[in-house]
């Protein structure tokens, strides 16, 4: 009895859903055949915050705009050009020259990079870890399939509030362009060691991070939070640590930052060519920084 | 006597041609119905065996390797190695931990609702286990994510939230429900003659639980439980958020793992199609098939030895 009114209901409230969808469905369709324009926006699960901003931001300039973003990291994003399904693929690591070569084969155009911000790739701790400072040396030691450090008292720190010392690693799933710049970065291209807990998302890591006393992670500097700490990078033991900022993200300093680049297939037109131009101006680029990433250098302004 | 079989002989003819045509189309309908599931299932294994195939010939890929190396570097830089066999222990290690948490609980449940309790208590019982099996897998895994890995920080002393333990523990919430209802039923088979028999014999409760019904109902139990195996082995959502998604084999029960289900929900959206990657996920697909396969076919040969008693 109980069983079969609960299908009811359940029916009920699936068939009113499908309504409900039909009818929303028609509407934006024919709101899309009149003068609204719709420009689909994909890839880098680092970037996915700032697109989105950037998105809400601009259906405030321009409401005949309808910006549709999604994230799933660089290479889906870079993966969806080559197919020719987004008008703009965003993405924290370069298309790799056969990339390029597939997407010229498939749709007969060259993509186009433009740089449209820089990122600090950060390493976090849990709050209350004494760290404050890692070498790229320590953090490959550590991430690497060959690396020796797994114990928090090998890097001469004792967590407080737990008995475990045994490092946890929390890395990327394998698609995310964060991934690959790290791998490329710090581990020299060298593989991750087996065991890492592969997140998702930068979002992920950080709260995972938050929740893990005895953890260790890497995400961009904008998913920072209350919970992480971001640890200062030296280049090479013994040199300085470099604590990821604007400055030292732009002045190169800090060792693992990265540029932010868009990809679009030929040159951008149209409203394409205007919502990348926005982006990149005054406006769009207040938002990037609001977002938490590093603007472009104030005068050279585009590119 | 002999008026019978001329009403027979008048009846026939009574019946209308299109009657006939009718009955014969439905019967197709039906018999075409129970054929489907049939084909369902040899196509979907078709389709998956094929995209996985081309990749056997591929140099990069050994079969050897497929199965006895922990090495899962599906996107390595400088060494692509698809080894599952850390997947694989993975799976298995959850699932049994999951069944160990699962099936006294589960059993237990069954006993109790089929001889124990009181009708009322039984519909309210019964209600609520089946609420339990209606609950999304997507919500289990929220819960492990969010509520189960404080918990195993705070109390159970885990260095990190999200581990085998933390998996197993939502599997065993997902499983449970299905041992009870199947259990019980199981449970329910066994004829009354045998508990009369058994409260005449001046048996106690518990000595007619542990000699006589259980021992009736071995099979279904045990097809009960197979069944909940089957559940915990092909879990998806679940596990992904919750077993914290690494690729090692297990050293203990708090240690993270990876399953083979989560692997290709992972990995799936982002190997390129056509390339070894994605090939080699749908062969984890066809290793997980054979594995609740087996497990199914197993389940349903335990019943069917009940059916024949």
């Amino acid at each position: 009895m109980i069983v079969s009114r609960a299908h009811f209901v359940g029916t009920v409230a699936l068939i009113l859903a499908a309504c409900f969808c039909l009818l929303s469905g028609c509407r934006e369709s024919s709101e899309a055949s009149g003068s609204r324009a719709t420009i689909q926006n994909k890839g880098s699960d680092t970037m996915v915050n700032v697109a989105q901003a950037w998105a809400e931001e601009y259906r405030r300039v321009r409401p005949d705009v309808d910006v549709e973003v999604s994230g799933g990291g660089s290479g889906v994003g870079i993966a969806a050009l080559i197919k020719g399904t987004v008008d703009i693929a965003n993405a924290s690591r370069n298309m790799k020259p056969e990339e390029m070569a597939q997407a010229r084969a498939n749709t007969g155009k060259m993509p186009v990079e433009l740089i449209v911000g820089y990122d600090a790739l950060a390493v976090f701790v849990h709050k209350d870890n004494p760290l404050d400072e890692i070498s790229i040396d320590q953090l490959a030691g550590i991430y690497s399939e060959k690396g020796t450090i797994t114990l928090w008292s090998q890097l001469g720190v004792q967590i407080p509030n737990t008995r475990h010392d045994e490092i946890v690693r929390i890395s990327r799933q394998s698609s995310s362009g964060t991934y690959e710049f790290f791998r490329e970065k710090v581990l020299s291209k060298k593989d991750f060691k087996l065991g890492s807990l592969d997140m998702n998302g930068s979002k992920e890591v950080v709260e995972l991070v938050a929740g893990t006393p005895t953890a260790i992670g890497y995400s961009g500097m904008g998913y920072a939070s209350a919970g992480v700490k971001m640890l200062k990078i030296a280049k090479e033991p013994g040199k300085p640590a470099v604590e990821p900022t604007m400055r030292t993200t732009l002045s190169k300093e800090y060792p693992i930052a990265r540029s932010l680049q868009v990809y679009t297939l030929g040159q951008p037109a149209g409203e394409v060519k205007e919502y990348i131009e926005w982006m990149m101006g005054p406006d769009g680029q207040r938002v990037l920084e609001e977002s938490g990433y590093v603007p472009l250098p104030s005068k050279a302004g585009g590119r | 006597m002999s008026s019978s079989p001329t009403r027979k002989q008048r009846q026939r003819p009574r019946r209308a041609l299109w009657a006939v045509a009718g009955e014969t189309l439905l019967e197709w309908i039906i018999r075409l119905s129970g054929i489907s599931a049939i084909i369902f299932v040899l196509a979907i294994f078709v389709f998956v065996f094929r995209e996985a195939a081309p990749v056997l010939t591929n140099e990069e890929f050994n079969l050897v390797e497929f199965f006895t190396s922990i090495a899962w570097y599906p996107t390595s830089a400088q060494n692509v190695r698809y080894g599952t066999l850390a997947l694989i222990a993975g799976t298995f290690s959850v699932t049994a931990l999951a069944m160990a948490l699962a099936v006294p609980f589960g059993l237990g449940g069954a006993i109790y609702i089929s001889e124990f309790c009181r009708p009322r208590t039984r519909e309210v019982l019964k209600i609520v286990i089946e609420l339990l099996a209606a609950v999304p897998s997507v919500v289990w895994g929220f819960i492990g994510l969010t509520v189960m890995s404080r918990l195993l920080v705070e109390y159970g002393g885990a260095p990190v939230g999200v581990n085998m333990l933390n998996g197993a523990i939502i599997l065993a919430l997902m499983a449970v429900p299905i041992i009870v209802s199947i259990g019980e039923d199981a449970l329910k088979a066994v004829p009354d003659s045998f508990r009369e028999a058994g409260i005449a014999m001046g048996a106690s409760r518990w000595q007619l639980i542990y000699r006589v019904l259980l021992p009736a109902a071995k099979n279904g139990l045990l097809a009960a439980v197979l069944l909940g195996i089957g559940r915990a082995v092909g879990e998806t959502m679940a596990v992904l958020m919750a077993t914290g998604h690494a690729v090692q084999i297990p050293h203990g029960i708090l240690d993270p793992i990876r399953t083979l289900t989560a692997n290709v929900a992972a990995e799936l959206g982002e190997a390129p199609a056509g390339s070894p990657h994605y090939r080699v996920l749908f062969m984890t697909g066809v290793l997980l098939f054979t594995i609740t396969f087996v497990v199914n076919l197993t389940a349903d040969f335990v019943i069917r030895g009940v059916k024949r008693k």
